[in-house]
Parts: C-alpha cells; sequence; structure tokens
C-alpha cells in the first residue's frame, strides 16, 4: 500500500484487509472484503449473525488463509502461515468463546507458548507468575495467577483472555463480542482497558450486539452483510436505526409478523423448579396459544431451565407438567411422548447430527411413529422429510445430503422441522433465530407465530431484544438464576426488559 | 421476501464439511467387499486347494470367534465405543466352562452359567461407562486385565480337555451343515449377521446407534435413551464374547485361561478394516463382515502358500493402517483439487 | 435493536464462580491428592508384604523391586507423554520386543560395548516412534488404530526375522550383559537410567514451554490450534520419545535377560497404559505428571512381587491390577464429579 492510501490526517493502516474472499465448500463466507485498522483508533464490525465477522476475524487471526486478496501489515503484505504468525505480528484476539486450557493454571494460560526464559531456555515459572499478577493488578482485577482455569465464569475467562492480549503489548486488538457476558462495571473496566491501550497507540477491532456500546467506543464502523461489504465510514452523523438498516438490508417493520394472541387453557406448567448453583425456585405457566417470551442476559440460567424442563438436565427440586401430566425428571423421552419440544441453541452440538441425512435427522425424532413391526419404514421417513421440507419451504439438493451442506437458516428448519414433525403441544425455542440470514429469520418468525395462533404453547428464549419484544405475548426474566420480572406485552419494553434482567427492576409483575 | 440471499455459513463449517464428503467420492466397505472377491478369485486361480470345500470349511472356522466377536463390535463401535474386554471374556468363558467341567458338572448346566458370567461383565463394562460416566477404551482396558486376571484364578495355567464328543464335533469343522461346506458356528454366524445387519440398518435401535456414535449430544437431545442403549450394547457384547469362549473351547477341545490372547485386536482390526469409523457414527455391517473374511481368506491363502503367520500378522497390520489413512488421504487430495482453481 | 443480550456459552469450564475464589486450588489438591494416594498405597504394601515376610525388604528384595520395575517405569514414561497430548501409543511392547531382538543379533559373539546397544536401541526406537507419529499427526488417523497397526507390523517383522530362534545370553558380549545385572554402590544400573529419564522428562514437561505445550495440547486442542502451538509437531516429538524410550527399554531388556526370544514384552502395551492412567493421567489428556506414572508403574510391579512374598497364586496378579485400574479411574471421575459441583454451589449461594 503506498502513500496515496486514504486522505486526511489519518495515519497510515496497520493492518489491513484488500479485496478478501474465503469460501467454505460452496458456501461463499466472505466476497471481496477491504477494511482498514489504525493505530490508536476503535473500529467496529457491524453485521447479522452470519454476516461472515467471525470469519473475517479469523482470516486477520491468522486461522483462516484468504482465497483472494490480501492481508497488509503495516502497508506490506503479509501471509500468516497460523495464529502465531499473527501473534508475533502484534495481532490479539479475543474470540467470542474463550479458548483456554481447562486444566492449566492462569498464568499459563496467558503466556503459553510464550514464556519468560531463564538460562537453557527453561521457562522462568517465577516470572510468569509475577506477570501474570501485575497484569491483573492493572486490570484491576483480583484473580490467583496459580489457580486453574477450570471453573472459572465467563467474565473472568474473558478477563484473562485480556490480560494474554496486554501481556504482549498487542499493536491490533480484536474483540469479538467480549461484554456479551459482563456485567456493567466489568464492561466499564474492559473499556477503560482499551481505552487505555487505544490512545497508547493500539488499533481496536470491536463486535458487539450492543449498538450503544459501538457508538460508545469506535469512531469508525464496518458492515458485512451475507459476506459482503454494505458500508464503511465514520460513526459521527450516523443514527443507530441508519446502522441497523445496513446491517438489516431493510427496514425492521417487516420482521415481527406477530397476530394476536387468544390463549386457551395451560400447556406448560413449572412449579419451583431448581437446580442447585444454576437456577432456583423457577415457576411459570405457558397457555395454548401463546408466546412466552424468557429473556435475560447470558449466564441468567434460560438454557439452563429450558433443559431441565425438557430432561436433558436433571433438576434437583420441582415439578415440570405438560397438559397437566407430571414429567419424569431427567428423561427427554417421557417428555417427548408428553408432547414437549425443545429447539436447543446450539444446533451443531445439539441439535443435528451433522454428518447425518436430512431425512435421518427429520426422522430421529420419529423413530417409533415410524416403525412397521419393528423395522423403519424408508419411504415413511423420506415422506415425513419431504412433507416437512416442503412446509418449510427448506432449499436442499438431495434429502439424503448430509444437514451440514446446508447454510445456517437451512439447518435451523431442520431442527424446526423434526421437532414439528412430533406433533408437540408445547415448543421450547431456545435463540431460535441466532445466526441466521434475515429471510429464514422472518421465516422462522412469521412460523412461529402462525403456530401460536393454531394453538401450540411457544417458550422462547431470546437474547435478541426486538424479537423478544416483537414475538411475545409475555415476558419472563431471569437474573442470576431467579425468574425476577413477569411483563405483560403492553407493558414490556427495551427498559423494563433491560431492568429486570440487570437486575435494577424490582419484584415480580411490576416493570420497571 | 421470497427471495432469500443464500447464507454464509459459520466459519466452523470448514471442518464439517471434510468427513462428510468421503463418502461420495469412495465407499470403502464395498471397496473391502469387492477386495475380499479379488482373493478369492485369486486364490482359487493361483492356490491349488484352496477352493476345496475341506479347505473352505476350515477356513471359514478358524475365523468363526473372531467373525462372532466382530458383530457386538460393530455396533458398539458405530456408537461411538469400544470393548477390548471381548477377548478376556473369551477366556474367563473357556476357563470357567473347563473348571467346571473338571469340577464334574454337566455341559448342560456349565453353557448358560458362561453366558449369564458373560452378561454381568458386559453389564459391568456397560455400568461403569454409563452410570460412572468413564471412557469405554479406559474401563474396557481395565476389565481386559480384570476377567483374564480372573482367569487365571479359575483355571491357573492348567488345561482341561475330553469335553463331550456331541458338542465338539459340532463346534468342528468336521461336521458341517448338511449339503453344504459350512461348518456350524459359521451357520450360526450367518444367521446372527442377518440379525445384526436388520437390527443396525433397519430399526430405530440401529438409526439411534448411528447419532449416538456421530454427536452422542445430539442423540441425547432428540430424546434417544444413549445410556440404555450403550449398556445394552456391552451387555450383548459381553454375552458373545462368553458364547465364542464356549465355541473356542471346543473347537479346539482345550479349556485353558490364555486362550483368544490378544484376540480383541484382532476383532476390532477386522471391524474397521472393514470400513466402520472408529470415531463413530458410520460403518455398515456388510463391511465388517467383510473385513473380518478379508484376513481370513488372506491368511487361509498365505498359510496355503507356506508364506508364514508373520507375514500374516504384519499384512493385518498395513491393511488396518491403509484402511484409516485412504479415506483421509483422499480426502485431503479432493480438497487440494477443488481449492487449485479458486487460486489466482 | 439498541440492545442484544446475547453471548457465548462457555466451552467446557463452564461452571462460574466468582473472580478470586480460590476453587481452582481444590481441583489442584484433587490431583496432587492422587499421587500421594498411590503412592501411600504403595508405601502400606509394601509395609504389609515386609511385615509378613521380612525378607520382602532385604538387599535382594529391594534389588528384585527395582530391577522388576524400572522397565516398566520407563515405557510409563513414554507413554505419559503420548497420553498427555491425549493420544496413545499402542505399539510399544512390540517395539520393546523388535529392538530386543535386533540389539541380541547385533551384538551376539561381538564385543560391542553397551553404549553401542544403548544407542542402536535408541534409534531403532526413535524410528519405530516416529513412524506411529507421523501418520497420527500428518495422517490425521485415530491414534489407537494407527498404533494397533504399528503393533501388528513390528510384531510381525520381529517375529519374521526372529523366525523361531532365539538370542542366547552366551553369545551376549559380557559388556552388555553388566548394564542389566551390575550396580554402582549397591544400586543396579538399569533403576538409576530408568529414574534419570524419568526426572529429565519430569523436568522438561515443567521447565520448557514445548513441555507445557503437549499439556495444552491435551487440554484443549482446539484452543491450542489459535494459540499457534505447532500441534503436529509436538505430537510427532512426543511419539519418538515414547519410540525412543521403548527402544531404550527394549535394549536394556537384552542387557538384563540376555536370553531374548521374538515376543520379549509381548502383551505389555495395556500393562503399561494400566500403569500410566493407575498414576493418574487422564486418558483424555492434558491432566497428570510422569511422576505419577512412575508410582503406578512402581505399584503395579510391586504387587506382582508382593503376591509372590505372600504366597497368594499369582493368578491374582492381572485380576488385581484390573481390578485396581478400575477403582482408579472411577474415583478420580467421582471425586472430579463432587469438585466440579462444589465449585457450583460455591458460586452461587
Amino acid at each position: 500500500m503506498s502513500k496515496t492510501a486514504p486522505a486526511g490526517a489519518d495515519p497510515a493502516p496497520v493492518l489491513a484487509l484488500k479485496g478478501v474472499s474465503k469460501s467454505f465448500g460452496s458456501v461463499r463466507a466472505l466476497r471481496d472484503i477491504s477494511l482498514e485498522l489504525r493505530a490508536g483508533e476503535s473500529h467496529a464490525l457491524a453485521g447479522e449473525n452470519g454476516a461472515g465477522k467471525s470469519t473475517l476475524i479469523k482470516t486477520l487471526a491468522g486461522v483462516h488463509r484468504p482465497e483472494a486478496g490480501t492481508v497488509l501489515l503495516d502497508g506490506e503484505p503479509a501471509v500468516f502461515h497460523g495464529p502465531a504468525d499473527a501473534r508475533d505480528a502484534g495481532i490479539a484476539v479475543i474470540y467470542q468463546e474463550p479458548t483456554l486450557f481447562a486444566d492449566l493454571s492462569i498464568a499459563e494460560n496467558i503466556f503459553m507458548g510464550r514464556q519468560p526464559r531463564r538460562t537453557l531456555g527453561r521457562i522462568d515459572h517465577a516470572a510468569v507468575h509475577a506477570a501474570t499478577g501485575a497484569l491483573m493488578e492493572r486490570l484491576g482485577v483480583d484473580l490467583d495467577p496459580g489457580r486453574t482455569a477450570r471453573g472459572l465464569s465467563i467474565a473472568d475467562q474473558q478477563i484473562v483472555e485480556i490480560a494474554k492480549a496486554l501481556s504482549f503489548d498487542a499493536r491490533v486488538l480484536i474483540m469479538d463480542e467480549p461484554t456479551a457476558a459482563l456485567t456493567g462495571s466489568e464492561t466499564a473496566r474492559l473499556f477503560s482497558v482499551v481505552e487505555t491501550l487505544r490512545t497508547e497507540g493500539a488499533a481496536v477491532l470491536f463486535i458487539s450486539h450492543r449498538l450503544g456500546e459501538i457508538f460508545d467506543l469506535c469512531r469508525h464502523v464496518t458492515t458485512l452483510r451475507d459476506g459482503q461489504l454494505v458500508a464503511s465510514e465514520p460513526l459521527e452523523g450516523l443514527t443507530e436505526d441508519e446502522l441497523v438498516r445496513r446491517m438489516v438490508g431493510r427496514d425492521l417493520g417487516e420482521l415481527y409478523p406477530k397476530q394476536e394472541a387468544r390463549p386457551g387453557g395451560t400447556a406448560l406448567t413449572v412449579r419451583r423448579l431448581t437446580r442447585e448453583g444454576v437456577f432456583r425456585d423457577v415457576s411459570f405457566d405457558v397457555r395454548e396459544g401463546e408466546i412466552v417470551a424468557l429473556a435475560g442476559l447470558v449466564g441468567a440460567g434460560r438454557s439452563e431451565v429450558a433443559q431441565a424442563v425438557f430432561g436433558v438436565d436433571r433438576a434437583d427440586a420441582g415439578e415440570v407438567r405438560v397438559n397437566g401430566q407430571a414429567l419424569r425428571a431427567g428423561s427427554p423421552t417421557a417428555a417427548m411422548r408428553a408432547g414437549l419440544a425443545l429447539v436447543p441453541e446450539d444446533r451443531r452440538q445439539l441439535g443435528l447430527v451433522m454428518d447425518a441425512s436430512i431425512e435421518r435427522n427429520i426422522g430421529l425424532t420419529g423413530l417409533r411413529q415410524l416403525r412397521t413391526r419393528g423395522l423403519v419404514r424408508r419411504a415413511g421417513e423420506r415422506a415425513r422429510a419431504s412433507d416437512w421440507a416442503l412446509r418449510l419451504s427448506l432449499k436442499y439438493g438431495r434429502l439424503s445430503d448430509p444437514v451440514g451442506f446446508l447454510s445456517g437458516g437451512n439447518q435451523q428448519k431442520v431442527v424446526l422441522a423434526k421437532w414439528l414433525a412430533t406433533e408437540p403441544s408445547v415448543l421450547i425455542v431456545d435463540e431460535p433465530t441466532r445466526g441466521i440470514d434475515v429471510g429464514t429469520k422472518a421465516e422462522v418468525h412469521r412460523l412461529l407465530s402462525s403456530l401460536a395462533a393454531d394453538g401450540l404453547a411457544v417458550l422462547m428464549i431470546s437474547s435478541d431484544l426486538p424479537e423478544v419484544l416483537g414475538m411475545a405475548d409475555r415476558v419472563l426474566v431471569m437474573h442470576e438464576g431467579r425468574l425476577v420480572a413477569e411483563i405483560p406485552r403492553a407493558q414490556a419494553d427495551e427498559e423494563s426488559v433491560m431492568a429486570a434482567a440487570t437486575g435494577r427492576a424490582g419484584s415480580r409483575g411490576e416493570a420497571a | 421476501m421470497t427471495t432469500a440471499p443464500p447464507t454464509p455459513a459459520p466459519a466452523r463449517e470448514e471442518t464439517r464439511h471434510g468427513p462428510g464428503r468421503i463418502g461420495r467420492f469412495l465407499r470403502w466397505d464395498a471397496a473391502v467387499g469387492a477386495l475380499l472377491v479379488a482373493a478369492f478369485l485369486t486364490g482359487t486361480g493361483t492356490t491349488e486347494g484352496f477352493s476345496d470345500t475341506a479347505n473352505l470349511s476350515a477356513a471359514l472356522n478358524d475365523t468363526a470367534e473372531v467373525a462372532l466377536l466382530a458383530l457386538p463390535m460393530t455396533l458398539l463401535v458405530v456408537a461411538g465405543q469400544v470393548d477390548l474386554s471381548v477377548a478376556s471374556m473369551l477366556g474367563l468363558s473357556s476357563a470357567l466352562a473347563g473348571s467346571l467341567w473338571d469340577a464334574g458338572w454337566s455341559f448342560e448346566l456349565i453353557v448358560p452359567l458362561c453366558l449369564v458370567v458373560g452378561l454381568l461383565g458386559g453389564l459391568l463394562n456397560g455400568w461403569l461407562v454409563t452410570r460412572v460416566g468413564l471412557p469405554s477404551l479406559a474401563v474396557t482396558i481395565g476389565t481386559l486385565t480384570l476377567y483374564r486376571g480372573l482367569a487365571s484364578v479359575v483355571l491357573g495355567n492348567k488345561a482341561v480337555a475330553d469335553f463331550p464328543e456331541t458338542y465338539a464335533q459340532w463346534a468342528g469343522n468336521s461336521e458341517t451343515v448338511p449339503g453344504t461346506f459350512v461348518p456350524y458356528p459359521i451357520a450360526l454366524f450367518c444367521v446372527l449377521a442377518v440379525v445384526a445387519a436388520v437390527v443396525l440398518h433397519s430399526t430405530g435401535f440401529g438409526r439411534a446407534l448411528f447419532a449416538v456414535g456421530a454427536q452422542e449430544d445430539a442423540a441425547w437431545f432428540a430424546g434417544i435413551r444413549v445410556k440404555r442403549i450403550k449398556l445394552i450394547l456391552f451387555a450383548v457384547s459381553g454375552f458373545m464374547a462368553s458364547f465364542a469362549g464356549i465355541v473356542y473351547t471346543l473347537r479346539y477341545g482345550s479349556a485353558r485361561a490364555d486362550n483368544g490372547l490378544g484376540l480383541e485386536l484382532t476383532v476390532v482390526a477386522a471391524v474397521l478394516l472393514g470400513g466402520v469409523d472408529f470415531d463413530g457414527g458410520k460403518g455398515t455391517l456388510g463391511g465388517a463382515v467383510a473385513g473380518v473374511l478379508l484376513i481370513g481368506v488372506l491368511n487361509n491363502l498365505l498359510t496355503l502358500n507356506d508364506i508364514s503367520h508373520e507375514i500374516q500378522v504384519i499384512v493385518t497390520g498395513v491393511l488396518l493402517i491403509v484402511s484409516v489413512l485412504t479415506p483421509r488421504v483422499i480426502a485431503v487430495l479432493t480438497a487440494r483439487r477443488q481449492r487449485q482453481p479458486a487460486a489466482p | 435493536m439498541s440492545a442484544t443480550l446475547r453471548a457465548p456459552e462457555p466451552a467446557d469450564t463452564s461452571q462460574p464462580s466468582p473472580a478470586g475464589a480460590k476453587g481452582g486450588s481444590l481441583a489442584e489438591k484433587v490431583l496432587r491428592l492422587r499421587e500421594f494416594s498411590i503412592g501411600a498405597a504403595l508405601v502400606l504394601l509394601i509395609l504389609a508384604t515386609w511385615l509378613v515376610n521380612p525378607s520382602f525388604l532385604d538387599d535382594q528384595g529391594i534389588k528384585d523391586l527395582l530391577l522388576n520395575a524400572s522397565i516398566l517405569v520407563l515405557l510409563a514414561t513414554g507413554q505419559s507423554v503420548v497420553v498427555l497430548t491425549r493420544n496413545i501409543d499402542l505399539s510399544v511392547g512390540s517395539v520393546v520386543g523388535l529392538t530386543a531382538f535386533a540389539c541380541g543379533s547385533f551384538v551376539s559373539g561381538t564385543d560391542h560395548s553397551a553404549v553401542t546397544v544403548l544407542l542402536l536401541g535408541i534409534a531403532l526406537g526413535t524410528v519405530c516412534g516416529l513412524v506411529s507419529g507421523a501418520l497420527v499427526s500428518f495422517g490425521r488417523v485415530p491414534a489407537l488404530v494407527v498404533t494397533l497397526g504399528m503393533l501388528y507390523v513390528i510384531q510381525g517383522l520381529d517375529h519374521a526375522w526372529a523366525h523361531g530362534e532365539q538370542i542366547n545370553a552366551a553369545n551376549v558380549p559380557d559388556a552388555v550383559l553388566t548394564l542389566g545385572s551390575g550396580s554402582v554402590l549397591g544400586i543396579p544400573y538399569l533403576p538409576i537410567l530408568s529414574a534419570v529419564v524419568l526426572a529429565a522428562t519430569a523436568y522438561f514437561l515443567r521447565a520448557y514451554g514445548s513441555g507445557r505445550e503437549l499439556y495444552a495440547i491435551g487440554s484443549n486442542p482446539e484452543a491450542a490450534r489459535l494459540a499457534g502451538i505447532p500441534i503436529r509437531r509436538r505430537v510427532l516429538t512426543a511419539y519418538a520419545f515414547s519410540g525412543a524410550v521403548a527402544g531404550l527399554a527394549g535394549a536394556l531388556w537384552l542387557a538384563r535377560f540376555g536370553t531374548v526370544v521374538a515376543d520379549a514384552a509381548n502383551g505389555w502395551e495395556l500393562t503399561v497404559v494400566s500403569a500410566v492412567v493407575v498414576g493418574g493421567i487422564a486418558i483424555t489428556g492434558g491432566v497428570g505428571t510422569v511422576w505419577g506414572a512412575a508410582l503406578g508403574a512402581l505399584l503395579l510391579t510391586t504387587i506382582g512381587s508382593a503376591l509372590v512374598v505372600l504366597k497368594v497364586s499369582s493368578f491374582w496378579e492381572q485380576a488385581i491390577t484390573g481390578a485396581l485400574l478400575l477403582a482408579a479411574i472411577s474415583t478420580d471421575r467421582v471425586v472430579r464429579g463432587r469438585t466440579t459441583r462444589a465449585l457450583r454451589k460455591r458460586s452461587r449461594q
């Protein structure tokens, strides 16, 4: 990159992408992306789930190598053969999911691969320990450098990751949603550390779903949609609505086609459900024809409640009833037979068998129904799959293709098909639109809405506030393992839900 | 909204594509079947006496125990588990039969007792895996040692012979199913193989096995009773191992504590050679059977051609490595070829 | 859309605990406890046997005990390094057999020195280890399967070579046999060698970056990749080391027994794995120390010797080993489950 690069007083970019493309199989994750990170500047990367942000980050981190285009380091083309190359170039990445070694100590986690050495190349354990202590002090946290990483909370794990970045004076700090699991004060502390690094001359790339944070922290924003660059512009003068429109590609009004609910009898009853150390005394009802949202911060125990209700986790105490019939604890099979269905959050690990075909996945919940004299009817299995593929307008090549070949949105449709085919009376969906494209997202919303209109009871866990507010008839809010608020649709807004989720709300029933 | 844009997949997609694709380029179990046929034809053409019915009977019967043990092992490996204790259970069953026979028990009482012991041994494996939550590899290395040790305790280093003639004949290859050259143990194996194939490929239980092996958590979230399935598999495996112990004892006419020593590795080798993926979730019963027979035919051919047992062992080892390595090599080559046109 | 609440779930470290909680040290205590408890069991066993039969701990008794244990300790040290990376090497028994026989043929009727034999054994073992390691790390095939295949191939080669012959002690040079029977200050050479290898390995694993990286790979392979650890090279090295140690053990086998048949150390691979696991190295990698593995090997050997002294039928040895292995891994599992639950409860109350 020559001196003809950007006009103005901007310093030359420390790290840049130029015309980068990357595909996985037939899926093009990044198409012709360019991006410039400058010293002393915070840059935001915006885009919906699945827009290609993670792939972009992994390209910068040396995990992926681009098929086309170049990575420029200080204006010179650079090829990273692996994450070590990127790290040696001063690039620190804090991933969405902390990548710690659970069996090793915090100090070892921070200095793995580049421990200070003594004579003969031996690790200077004392120096490692001391340096870690100093880092913790700089971050203002009280973590024992010698304890193992196993058992650390997500926030603490995030702290360790940041300490790792600090430890080698990163010139480029890339953060993929670092604040998602943090409380307000933890976030503030993180931001002050990042600000310090930035003023000391580090380039920062920041991803967050909290648009407010983007506006607070960053000067420049690059927006991706479906793997393509939509815009790269200063944040100054941009409104949140404009940014959202760039991310989504249309006005929000088209989403959330919620139909009026006419709730019937109680379908799901949960009473004083408790799992020691995870959640406690959770009680609620879901009626037929109603969509109830379960909101709260990550780690509040929402998914855990859903999994205990469905029986994949065993509750320590409490009762679950489906249509009046009490469920045996710890048995998903019993829950299924009673008419319960759970679409889990992590569809790759929990929702689908990725290597198995579409028809096998959809058939997996119906092995009893598909049986004649003990044998599975293949024709029946295929009919079930093609029937549901049609109803959910699934896009696929052949039903015998592995689901791993499908896009995220279509995979989610397969999970929904797999469970709707069991004809449940209560459907629990955990983050139903996470990581899927906007078009499919709207389809899923329409589907949930019409299912509810047909009398299905829906319990929806979502961290996407607009989704919660747009879809739910009632909003239940969890905070630190307890149900702290129940807010009817009319009173539910961002303020009230966030207040309850962060523990600022009063008691149950009264929205702050 | 009818024209939803194509969705970019998140990065983790990458690793998912590799294994899924292999199946499109190569069906390993079919290749092993073809190799079996080729070996058979080559043998018939080049080796005198190979296609004699007497030789075929003997060759088949020599694989009887491995074949019987391979059936439950296939199901276990498909479900992502492994049972290394089978040969020790075979030895325990043989030792128990020998010691009880020596003590004057009737053979009709000994057999069911041995089978019950096998079932209990299998249940112990299953209990440790499902209730205590240990990896099957570690558990069955432990019970491998334990059961072989118990066999020594039961029989010491004695050898017991003189089992009832009628049963011994039934297990040997001197008597065959009337009108064929198939010895009785192999005839039984054929029936059981068909049963196992139907269970694996056409029942809900079989479908569940594949799901458990491919992604255990996803199977559990789909309402499949993962633990019960594993427990059943280990129980069947133990049961079959004790049965194979009786066949072995009768076939060689000798009960010893070290009967079938090391056979577990041959069984695993045969199953993997047949294209069953050691990581679980993939494989066919036909492939496993072809793997067993291929090892049997090759060993017989090598023996007939006066090639030493040692070379047979090497051939088995090489086949085993090749059978797991080839699919990965093909996958890497395919990926590389696909990447080429994209490069500038 | 000004606020969303989504965030990652933790990987396998999902037990929340407040910042600064000293919970981790609890888990560490459990690990320490393991080496301690194996050591205590060993001491108890030795004491009990000695009380019944004092000759168990006379000069000759101790010497026998050390000699018997030294080869297993060596092999357990090599195996530990592989198991720490979440792999396994089943070929070690056959490597011992092959190198013992190869070294035997090489020195038979010659007057080669002990050092030459050791170097030959190590070189041959390293080659075997490199082949296994290359297949596992670059071929990306399951370690159990590959090393099982290698077990067959090496065993077959060994047998084909030996062809029923055996190495006779009479033909082995005295210099080599002295290595097996001689001693310095009353301590035989063999256990000294084993102890040196063990201590060096333990020090390497603790004090060197590449040693720590082996733990990192076993603990979380994906994180290891992101941390830029050269996983393939490390795994290859681990196998080469395990092979080299097995080769050394083969040469020592020759020195100790003089007479070597082709199936020397046949079936030892599972005993070695048992020793390692009993000694507290998790079969899923990332946890444990070679000291523990060595204690495990010592315990298994001592049980065998103690049974003889206690006049218990030696037929019980294997059964006891198996039961011990099962007890060890079950206890680990149960204790770890309790610890995790305790951490979880403490964090929310």
